[in-house]
């Protein structure tokens, strides 16, 4: 076996900052694709709480959907439905090759829609939580339903809504590897190249592997910062 | 509009790679039952010694994306096939279809586990100083009373869990096992009808998912015969 410090290291023909770089990525689509999920997410937990039964009724079908068939499936979906869309007006326009998708803007959006589907039932339950007396307290302040929900609602909601989304965020940040099948050189993807011009796949594997647990407990370091400042000046158990 | 002709002839070829998908799921969910219940049932003694081992091995396995485990036991462990084949344990890391299963039953027993002794947490401890001062041993406590009421506890949860690991066996089409999602991804680049083999192969899962969720609440209810009666 080849020295490990020397493959994973950052001198000559190491891969050290290739692995860095990627982590980056994989973070910033993993970043970008939970905000996105989050904006899903609110619509359609808004959808699921509305009074209307057709709102309601899309909203659980979006749940419904994705989160009950496999993401790879929803990745290929996006990625090829929106290339050969693409290629079709290409044509149109006079070109003539296929057209892919850019894969980081797939990978955000392919993301935003798989975890929106889980964020909305995280703000449905929090937003349950909120004491009903808060909205009647709005409505006696003269608050227009916006006002409402920025300054009163949101901000409790988050309280209670920050657990499920730390467990959301965890599961972005796994699925994002998924991303590495459209072709996007994020961190699984760049471990498959190094595997495979080195011959070495055991260790970059190991080495990706530990990558995604040190992203991951970092970032839960930052949900359990905001969580306690989300409760600070509150009594709880 | 909607083209049924393709569909119909579609439908076949997708289900052609249902067996493989229950295979996965079924062999990965089970055998990732066993290890989880033993798992969780070893760190019920608090020894150091047994339970750090297991918190390491779930924190990595919960910690990491599946598809890195599922090539670090294919692409990873097939870098040492020669000592693999000392020890006469090459012909199951060979074949991608023991690894996806190996991959998927750990993954599955750490996520597993955790639901598990959050549910035996759950047992009431006065049920269980009942049944020692009933004279019960330790084992028999476990079988009697706290295994049947964590296990009921832990239905919803591990529900989940099942659905997501049904979820997981189409990364195996990733190391070339032709399940639904695989077929699923070979039609749309032969057929460029991503929408429609989509829906089709999305109907299969969501069939698959609605059978299960169905079959375990079932469970819950006939388990539970006085919530239900409320």
């Amino acid at each position: 076996m080849m020295d490990v410090a020397h493959i994973l290291g950052f001198g000559h023909g190491g891969w050290g900052a290739a692995l860095l770089l990627a982590s980056g990525v994989t973070l910033s689509l993993s970043v970008f694709g939970f905000l996105l999920g989050a904006a899903f997410g609110a619509l359609a937990a808004a959808g699921r709480l509305s009074s209307r039964s057709i709102r309601s009724w899309l909203a659980n079908a979006y749940g419904v959907v994705f989160r009950g068939i496999p993401d790879l499936l929803t990745i290929y979906l996006l990625y090829y439905g929106g290339s050969i869309a693409l290629t079709q007006i290409g044509k149109f326009l006079g070109s003539t090759g296929f057209i892919g998708l850019p894969a980081f803007a797939t990978g955000v959006l392919a993301i935003g829609i798989i975890s929106g589907a889980y964020q909305a039932e995280v703000y449905r339950g929090a937003y349950q939580a909120v004491d009903r007396g808060q909205f009647d307290a709005c409505m006696a302040l003269g608050l227009s339903s916006l006002q409402s929900l920025r300054l009163v609602i949101v901000p409790q909601l988050m309280r209670h809504a920050l657990p499920g989304l730390g467990n959301v965020w965890q599961l972005v940040l796994k699925d994002s590897a998924l991303i590495s099948v459209i072709g996007l050189v994020e961190l699984m993807r760049q471990g498959q190249i190094g595997a495979g011009s080195t011959r070495e796949p055991f260790v970059f594997y190991i080495a990706a592997g530990a990558l995604y647990f040190v992203i991951a407990a970092v970032t839960g370091l930052f949900f359990r910062y905001s969580e306690a400042r989300a409760w600070r000046g509150m009594v709880h158990a | 509009m909607i083209d049924f002709a393709f569909f119909l002839e579609i439908i076949p070829t997708l289900l052609s790679g249902l067996p493989m998908t229950v295979q996965l799921a079924a062999a990965s969910i089970s055998i990732g039952f066993v290890m989880a219940l033993l798992l969780a049932l070893a760190q019920q003694g608090n020894h150091r010694f047994v339970s750090w081992p297991i918190r390491t091995f779930v924190a990595v396995f919960r910690g990491t994306p599946l598809l890195v485990q599922i090539f670090l036991i294919y692409y990873g462990l097939g870098q040492f096939r020669p000592s693999l084949q000392d020890m006469g344990l090459w012909w199951l890391f060979r074949e991608p279809y023991w690894c996806a299963i190996i991959a998927l039953s750990l993954n599955t027993a750490a996520y597993g586990s955790e639901i598990l002794r959050g549910a035996i947490k759950g047992v009431p401890h006065g049920l269980v100083e009942a049944a020692t001062a009933f004279g019960m041993s330790r084992a028999l406590t476990l079988r009697l009373v706290v295994l049947p009421l964590a296990l009921r506890q832990a239905i919803p949860s591990y529900s989940n869990e099942i659905i997501l690991m049904i979820k997981g066996t189409s990364l195996a089409s990733i190391i070339t096992l032709m399940e639904v999602t695989g077929i699923a991804q070979g039609l749309i680049s032969q057929t460029y009808r991503a929408v429609e083999v989509f829906v089709a192969a999305g109907a299969i899962y969501l069939a698959i998912n609605f059978t299960i969720i169905s079959a375990l609440n079932a469970l819950e209810i006939w388990l539970t015969p006085y919530r239900a009666r409320a």
